[in-house]
């Protein structure tokens, strides 16, 4: 899995601008629209650390990112709307709780098995939260949400910039996501990942502990999805069990072969052109699921390697080295 | 007691139905590397199509031939033009094909259906209840259900265990290679199996219809049960299906008849402590 080059680098920079011009030129819904596939990003990003980081294919990341949607919740029942200092560190921790459990026994099993044992348990949470009075009913909730408060400093934002506000909350999580998530892939940890997807057989023969690796790989990811979870939590003001459902799952997954695997990026273009492509089939058409469904499979057939595969003129200059495997970003 | 007796016929009759959509899952992956997260349309498809004939017919009897013969043809097709280019395909590329195959069948049924819920009556012959022992009365169609899987069961323990064909099935399943090296024809195989398997999940769907109503999405919740026998049985083994099926059927029942907030949770809690006890299912071959 390569992270992004220069081009990449700056097409990223270039988005990250114009989403935060958005505020100055759209109105509330496109604002919102926005803050949709900014938290997309985040739930495929964190897949992307698992599936193109580490050769994972999960069908029940959503899990966590429900799980750290409702820790908002709790928090609030607890003691009144916490800090987003507080509720999102904790749904981290939460999410990241759980997805060590989960992952301990589903890292036993490999393949198609990894398959289906994190599509069942994440069907186990789901349920958990559908049919107990845990999650407060079926139908979801409407929550308070955390505040924009630390250190005595307080921004209590107007109803009509709330928007705008968690539009730059979401942003900013998405580029710290984005960056570290960059930044890990580069160490040690991250190179032993990209090993493990490349052979595992071959890391654990130059004396990995490949399963202690998976399993840090799945509870960060989990914990990253707790922290989307928690953000899509704030910028809606409503949970319900269906955030843990593994259709969400699936679109994740989606979004990041849609963007490509191969790259880091490739999740967060993914997810733009996922949540955009859902906007669009919902302008023109009733039936908005009949062009979903034949864009995923002209893609899965048309497009194995994602946008990223479609090739972007290159800003370096042409060189006749065989291209190595991490490319160096510009920085 | 009797109350209990009736529940465990219940989670019987309803493993059964689990075990014709979980066969025809855990051989299409074992045969072919294929996950179908489809197949839990197909199972609302058999459902739909038994509304349909037995609204037109009036009788439910033309609707399990109707669904079995459809099964066989949509099998087929979706093999022929869709699933043979994805074989050697990552197991992400099968998931996102298939999940698209789910977005693409519901929608036709909710543009050539709509999106209202249906009920299909049980035939008048076995609209009734039998005297069982043990002082209860279970109703005649569960009762035919019962005895229509169990039927449906044992013929493929038949054709798997002692046919030639079935041994070819069986080495496909084992060792792709052997196949063509023996000079049988995988592709003739390949289309088989998913003829077949597809048959069997309309078959269900059709047989469950006058027990449930019919509504869009119902084949979700089966999809997602029947990967769990999968698990708990063992990739690719029918037996680990059929008593994996019978298993997860009388827990899941029993569960939801005595538990009412751990319902939805047993039967995942039960596949947790498979996995950590064989992490490749009860019936996997070593």
């Amino acid at each position: 899995m390569q992270i992004a080059g220069r081009t990449g680098t700056l097409v990223l920079a270039l988005g990250a601008l114009l989403v935060a011009a958005l505020p100055l030129v759209a109105d509330g819904y496109y604002l919102q629209l926005a803050s949709t596939a900014l938290i997309a990003a985040m739930l495929a990003l964190s897949l992307q650390l698992l599936v193109g980081g580490t050769g994972l294919v999960s069908l029940g990341h959503a899990a966590f990112f429900g799980i750290g949607a409702y820790t908002v919740r709790f928090l609030g029942l607890a003691g009144g709307p916490p800090s987003i200092l507080v509720s999102l560190p904790a749904a981290a921790l939460i999410a990241g709780l759980a997805a060590l459990l989960v992952g301990t026994l589903a890292l036993r099993t490999r393949g198609f098995y990894f398959l289906m044992t994190t599509l069942a348990f994440g069907q186990m949470l789901f349920y958990l939260y559908h049919d107990t009075p845990l999650g407060g009913g079926a139908d979801g909730v409407f929550l308070t949400r955390p505040t924009f408060s630390a250190f005595g400093f307080d921004y209590a934002p107007r109803r009509r910039d709330v928007p705008a506000a968690m539009l730059y909350a979401n942003l900013a999580v998405l580029v710290a996501m984005y960056g570290g998530l960059a930044l890990l892939l580069r160490t040690l940890f991250g190179r032993a990942l990209l090993g493990i997807s490349a052979n595992e057989h071959r890391m654990r023969a130059l004396g990995f502990d490949t399963y202690g690796l998976k399993l840090a790989a799945f509870t960060l990811a989990g914990a990253l999805a707790g922290v989307a979870g928690h953000m899509f939590a704030m910028t809606e003001a409503f949970v319900n069990p269906e955030l843990l459902g593994w259709h969400r799952s699936a679109e994740a997954l989606l979004a990041i072969l849609l963007g490509g695997l191969g790259a880091l990026h490739g999740a967060i273009l993914g997810a733009f052109a996922f949540v955009g492509l859902g906007e669009a089939a919902g302008l023109l058409t009733e039936r908005k699921r009949l062009v979903e469904g034949l864009v995923i499979l002209i893609v899965v057939i048309a497009l194995p390697r994602g946008l990223i595969g479609l090739k972007l003129p290159s800003l370096r200059p042409r060189t006749r080295q065989a291209p190595i495997p991490v490319e160096e970003t510009a920085s | 007691m009797a109350s209990l007796a009736a529940q465990l016929l219940n989670g019987v009759q309803y493993g059964l139905l689990l075990f014709l959509i979980a066969s025809g899952l855990t051989l299409i992956f074992g045969v072919m590397g294929v996950i179908n997260l489809a197949h839990g349309s197909l199972f609302m498809i058999g459902a739909y199509v038994a509304y349909i004939v037995a609204r037109e017919s009036g009788s439910l009897w033309l609707a399990l031939p109707a669904a079995v013969l459809g099964g066989v043809a949509l099998g087929a097709a979706l093999e022929r033009w869709l699933f043979r280019r994805f074989y050697d395909r990552p197991h992400l590329d099968q998931v996102l094909l298939t999940f698209a195959l789910i977005l693409l069948f519901e929608e036709g049924r909710s543009i050539l259906l709509g999106n209202d819920f249906h009920s299909v009556p049980v035939p008048p012959v076995l609209d009734a209840s039998v005297p069982m022992v043990g002082g209860f009365a279970y109703s005649a169609y569960r009762l035919a259900v019962l005895t229509v899987c169990l039927a449906v069961a044992g013929a493929m323990f038949w054709s798997i265990e002692r046919t030639r064909l079935g041994s070819a099935i069986r080495a496909a399943a084992e060792k792709p290679e052997m196949v063509d090296l023996l000079g049988l024809d995988a592709r003739t195989i390949h289309l088989l199996v998913f003829a077949v398997g597809t048959a069997l999940a309309m078959l269900a769907g059709a047989l469950s219809a006058p027990l449930q109503s019919v509504y869009p999405n119902m084949g979700n919740s089966f999809l997602i049960i029947s990967f769990v026998v999968v698990v708990v049985g063992g990739v690719g083994s029918i037996a680990g299906a059929f008593w994996g099926a019978l298993l997860i059927g009388v827990v899941d029942t029993l569960a939801k008849a005595y538990l009412p907030h751990g319902a939805g949770l047993a039967v995942y809690l039960l596949m947790a402590g498979v996995l950590l006890w064989r992490p490749t299912g009860l019936f996997a071959r070593a």
